[in-house]
């Protein structure tokens, strides 16, 4: 186990304007209350990623900004190169978009960076409202049993290909995308309910909240796997006003 | 959309006016028993006008008329109108005021022009500060001058309506905007000036709308190539709306949130910052660099600097956001209205409360300081503005639609250490905020009634910090318990 954490918040300046930067708060607090040390460490536009931090935070951002982060992690390839040494990476909302394999931004069809095997085009209308859904456990996420809450707004209709899996199930939202942009494809109801998306050591959603502050166990899932230990092993933490919130936004 | 603005934007429930007959039967809530359920623009709840023959329900900011067009046999003559109103419905300012502009511009749409032609006009507009700042512009004005102005804040048509039909006699006028009504406000009054003051997110659910308003401001301004602008060179928004108008004066008013403007509006580019300056890495398509133009007001530690040398500044108002203020309006009288700088300085320092969002109410053995704050920028600036050595902090958070219903802003506001203060976190997301602080190893207590967290701190001084429907809220309750107290008394 390591001695201390550091937490990567991957581009705050650009992917940082939906409260997503909280997710890094989470961990690090979430590591700290169980006595170990841990850092935060932000990562700036034009900045190298260095590939080798114990965990990784993307937030939501516009679309040019979008824009701007993808080409950016591209050129770079710290990212890439974390996440096929198996680093756990959260992608949140445009995190998720830029991590897929393209996605549409200023009229556009933008690259990402294909850790996800996941392409995204438009919504109808923009989805906006409280989501919840119940995680599909699957891959990296098999010790999840607890519901997951969130807040999504995005224009972005999700499609995943074979490749990923969806984080969750969708009880209530939108989640990855709508009618409209399943309706055509052969697998359109796993797509329609699909929320989020898990492959290799990539975890991605489109909920906001942030995630990681409704979501305790979410957070200590990508904390295990950054020390390398299983879920279980970590020392529960008792937080009642977590407890309450959780209640609140999953009535 | 509502974007920005204070208290005064929204649509407010003004009082029946009674059942008699005459040309406006009156306004109120439309009652069940109107016989026009199923109507989805008309449900119950909903504020309704009501002429001899029809009905009109007022979504957001538009009179719908409901049951067939508006009638034509109104009287025509604004005086005449103006009577009308105040003798139906108020005195065609505050709350009632908004109505009797709804009203006004339902029957005749081309009243704003009339009202304003031949008086100069000056716009302020941007997220945060406008009704500041239009306070201490209207106040410098007056330095010389008769002023309309809509100082309670409604700051769409129908509150820039009852202003101009208020102030019908005044030379000049001073108007606070909502960003998305300057467009089409300057084409009605042309204005003499228009004073930009920073463009930042509103509540989280609503972004994506910062770009769409830039290019509307923009446009305003080259529509109006007379017009002299007022703007704010430390806001790259405003920067960019400014940018290519022929008459501008650039203040360095401050710049207190950047989450907002990582990247040039016109291409997308990144922004660069160092120090007080900043530009864009790529040029703008017509090879001109995009870069913070050189002030000629700036904001400094104790006052301001103008062209014509320094002044000290002793405001009133608290914080560094309403020092940019006033610079602003300052600048703007200084330059637009010929006003002499001691004057203007004189008079935004006389602006205390601004619609009550500074107001201190005594209750009890405390003394309740009330602040409020709107969207993650307002709330930095709020923090920063929060008195450490107070008895007791109470944050009330609701999240209602008019506040956003996202509370993900939580995290993009920096809570600092509050010392020894007491720190309760309150509201209807009370929960949110407690959850919030306990990850910034915050102490603090969660009472989710903002009355009975003022209740809980130590007499003495307490700052509560509110959003919107909060803020209101909390205003109402305190007083309804003010009201009781008396009662017990008396």
């Amino acid at each position: 186990m390591a001695d201390q954490l550091t937490i990567g918040l991957v581009l705050p300046d650009v992917l940082g304007t939906y409260g997503d930067d909280g997710n890094a708060l989470v961990l690090r607090q979430r590591a700290r209350m169980r006595g170990f040390e841990a850092e935060i460490l932000p990562i700036k536009l034009g900045d190298a990623v260095p590939e080798d931090l114990d965990v990784y935070c993307l937030g939501g951002g516009e679309d040019t900004a979008q824009i701007l982060a993808a080409e950016h992690l591209i050129a770079d390839g710290g990212l890439t190169r974390a996440a096929w040494a198996g680093r756990p990476i959260l992608g949140v909302c445009a995190g998720l978009q830029v991590l897929g394999e393209s996605f549409r931004a200023g009229g556009r069809v933008i690259d990402g960076l294909g850790l996800i095997d996941a392409t995204t085009v438009s919504l109808q209308t923009r989805a906006i409202g409280e989501i919840t859904s119940t995680p599909t456990r699957a891959g990296l996420t098999a010790d999840l049993t607890e519901p997951l809450t969130g807040f999504e707004n995005h224009l972005g209709a999700t499609l995943l290909g074979p490749g990923a899996e969806p984080l969750g199930r969708v009880t209530r939202g939108i989640g990855n995308c709508d009618v409209a942009a399943s309706a055509d494809v052969s697998d359109g109801t796993r797509q329609r309910f699909a929320e989020g998306a898990v492959q290799g050591s990539v975890i991605a959603t489109y909920m906001h909240g942030p995630v990681l502050a409704r979501n305790p166990q979410l957070a200590d899932l990508l904390l295990a796997r950054a020390m390398g230990v299983a879920l279980g092993e970590l020392e529960p933490l008792e937080i009642a006003v977590v407890d309450k919130l959780r209640l609140e936004r999953l009535k | 959309m509502v974007v920005g603005g204070g208290l005064g934007d929204r649509p407010r429930r003004c009082p029946g006016a009674g059942g008699d007959a005459g040309a406006l039967d009156g306004c109120g809530l439309v009652a069940d028993d109107e016989g026009l359920e199923g109507d989805p623009a008309v449900a119950a709840g909903r504020i309704y006008i009501r002429t001899e023959r029809h009905l009109y329900s007022i979504a957001g900011n538009r009179p719908v008329a409901r049951r067939a067009t508006p009638r034509t046999d109104l009287p025509h003559d604004f005086n005449e109108l103006a009577a009308l109103y105040k003798a139906r419905i108020g005195t065609g300012r505050g709350a009632g005021g908004m109505i009797g502009g709804l009203v006004a511009n339902a029957i005749d749409p081309t009243i704003m022009d009339r009202l304003g032609r031949g008086r100069p006009a000056v716009l302020v507009t941007g997220t945060n500060g406008k009704s500041t700042t239009t306070r201490m512009l209207a106040a410098a004005l007056r330095a010389r001058h008769t002023v309309a102005t809509n100082d309670g804040g409604d700051n769409m048509d129908a509150g820039i309506i009852s202003a101009l039909l208020a102030g019908k006699d005044a030379s000049h006028i001073v108007l606070e905007v909502d960003e998305l009504h300057v467009p089409a406000v300057a084409d009605r009054l042309s204005p003499k000036a228009l004073v930009l003051l920073n463009l930042t997110r509103d509540q989280l659910d609503r972004v994506g709308e910062i770009n769409k308003i830039e290019r509307a401001l923009r446009g305003a301004v080259m529509a109006h190539p007379d017009m002299l602008v007022i703007a704010n060179c430390d806001d790259v928004l405003m920067t960019s709306v400014a940018y290519d108008a022929p008459n501008v004066v650039w203040v360095a008013a401050g710049a207190g949130w950047t989450g907002d403007s990582v990247s040039c509006p016109r291409t997308g580019g990144h922004i660069v910052r160092e120090g007080d300056d900043w530009w864009a890495m790529k040029k703008l398509p017509d090879g001109r660099e995009f870069r913070r133009p050189s002030p000629t007001w700036t904001v400094t530690d104790d006052g301001l600097t103008s062209p014509d040398g320094g002044h000290t500044l002793s405001l009133q108002l608290p914080g560094r956001a309403n020092r940019g203020n006033a610079t602003q309006a300052i600048a703007a009288a200084v330059e637009a209205f010929d006003v002499p700088l001691d004057a203007a300085v004189e008079a935004a320092e006389g602006v205390d409360n601004v619609a009550g969002r500074y107001s201190t109410v005594r209750y009890g053995d405390r003394d309740v300081h009330l602040l409020l704050a709107k969207n993650p920028a307002g709330w930095q600036e709020a923090l920063s503005m929060v008195d450490r050595s107070a008895d007791g902090l109470v944050i009330a958070v609701n999240g209602q639609v008019a506040d956003g219903e996202d509370l993900s802003w939580l995290w993009d506001v920096r809570f600092e250490d509050f010392d020894d203060l007491s720190v309760k976190a309150a509201g209807e997301r009370g929960t949110d905020l407690a959850v919030r602080l306990v990850y910034a190893d915050i102490d603090h207590e969660h009472i989710p009634d903002p009355v009975k967290a003022i209740e809980a701190c130590p007499p003495g001084r307490i700052e509560v910090l509110a959003n919107y429907t909060a803020f209101r809220d909390l205003k109402k309750d305190l007083q309804k318990a003010l009201n009781k107290e008396a009662e017990n008394r008396g």
